[in-house]
């Protein structure tokens, strides 16, 4: 990609995800006292993570418009994550036990 | 209660940076498909920092759209950080001034927001700058590491890290839903919503950035009705 077409997109993106990250933080100084906001905003990254993860990551391993492999492939590697995460393990514990079990699911479904 | 330390921000950020290094790998890899040289795709990891949002910035660099959908979708895509920050905001002890809230907000990704929400206390500027510094390297040398040699990899093993990211949000989400019943609510409540959007005729046209949101407002909504958190119950002893 040249790169009068690029440094725009990139400032852009840069630009926007800053400010919705720097804003919040930089001006919000009081502590909030309402008992409905600050539970709100407790749940709301896990609801976001979980909204982000179901069902997006039963797509994420090569799956193909009528053919189940990539379903089935991302199906071990969820349940091997959350068996994983459920056991406390570490981000990176997890991210590889995922990867693993896809790239097993697919040397299973390779042979047969 | 002990201050945690630049020491302990450092520790608490290897597990996020190793597992950044795997999924920016897969960043790059797809970057570099798409038409981006690799430093190209480099410099859009140093300077956002967030998964979702990058993945959908390529695609929209590769289509050629205009600036305008490219603002929007990363407001969209990116929204729910102001609401990460403002939950961050009210956790910062008096060494967080602007300018140091300034920099910290550059890295305030998921992962390191939920480490950080989740220790006790206030947190300071040494735990927060070590916290931000290794999962910051770690997004930018997977990055360039994937763009680099990625297209040397296998479809086999290029699939097999596609799954990464979500394996690191599981990881995320799953223990305090196991060890707190308002969470477990609150995260099966949003993945219901998600799958109903997702699959429904009419809602399912509904972009996936703004689907997130109303999952995220829905869910949590209900969640802080039902279970209210106590009062000051993080912050401890009141000023």
């Amino acid at each position: 990609m040249t790169w009068q077409t690029y440094l725009p997109y990139l400032l852009v993106m840069a630009l926007v995800t800053y400010l919705i990250r720097m804003l919040p933080l930089t001006l919000m100084r009081r502590q909030i006292r309402n008992r409905f906001i600050r539970s709100f905003l407790k749940y709301v990254p896990y609801a976001v993570l979980s909204a982000m993860t179901i069902p997006d990551i039963f797509y994420s391993t090569g799956y193909t418009a009528g053919v189940p492999d990539g379903l089935i492939t991302a199906a071990v590697g969820f349940a091997a994550a959350a068996v994983a995460a459920w056991k406390g393990k570490d981000l990176l514990t997890v991210a590889i036990v995922a990867c693993v079990a896809v790239a097993l699911a697919q040397g299973v479904l390779l042979i047969f | 209660m002990k201050k945690l330390s630049f020491r302990d921000g450092l520790r608490h950020g290897v597990p996020i940076g190793l597992g950044y290094l795997s999924v920016a790998f897969a960043f790059g890899i797809q970057a570099v498909a798409l038409g981006l040289e690799p430093v190209q795709a480099l410099l859009i990891s140093m300077t956002n920092v967030t998964s979702a949002g990058q993945l959908a910035g390529i695609s929209l660099m590769a289509a050629g759209a205009s600036l305008m959908e490219m603002a929007l979708t990363q407001l969209t895509i990116n929204l729910r950080y102001a609401l990460m920050s403002l939950s961050l905001s009210q956790k910062m002890d008096e060494s967080m001034q602007t300018l140091q809230r300034m920099i910290f907000s550059f890295c305030n990704t998921d992962e390191i927001f939920a480490v950080a929400a989740s220790q006790d206390g206030r947190l300071g500027k040494h735990y927060l700058y070590g916290l931000m510094i290794i999962p910051w390297i770690g997004w930018s040398l997977g990055t360039i590491l994937g763009a680099a040699a990625g297209t040397l990899l296998p479809e086999f093993f290029r699939t097999a890290l596609g799954i990464a990211i979500y394996g690191m949000f599981l990881a995320v989400i799953i223990p305090p839903s196991r060890k707190q019943k308002p969470v477990r609510l609150v995260v099966i409540l949003a993945a219901v919503i998600s799958v109903i959007l997702k699959y429904t005729p009419g809602l399912r046209n509904i972009p996936s950035g703004y689907a997130i949101i109303l999952c995220a407002v829905a869910a949590s909504t209900v969640g802080a009705l039902l279970f209210p958190v106590a009062d000051e119950e993080e912050e401890g002893k009141e000023a």
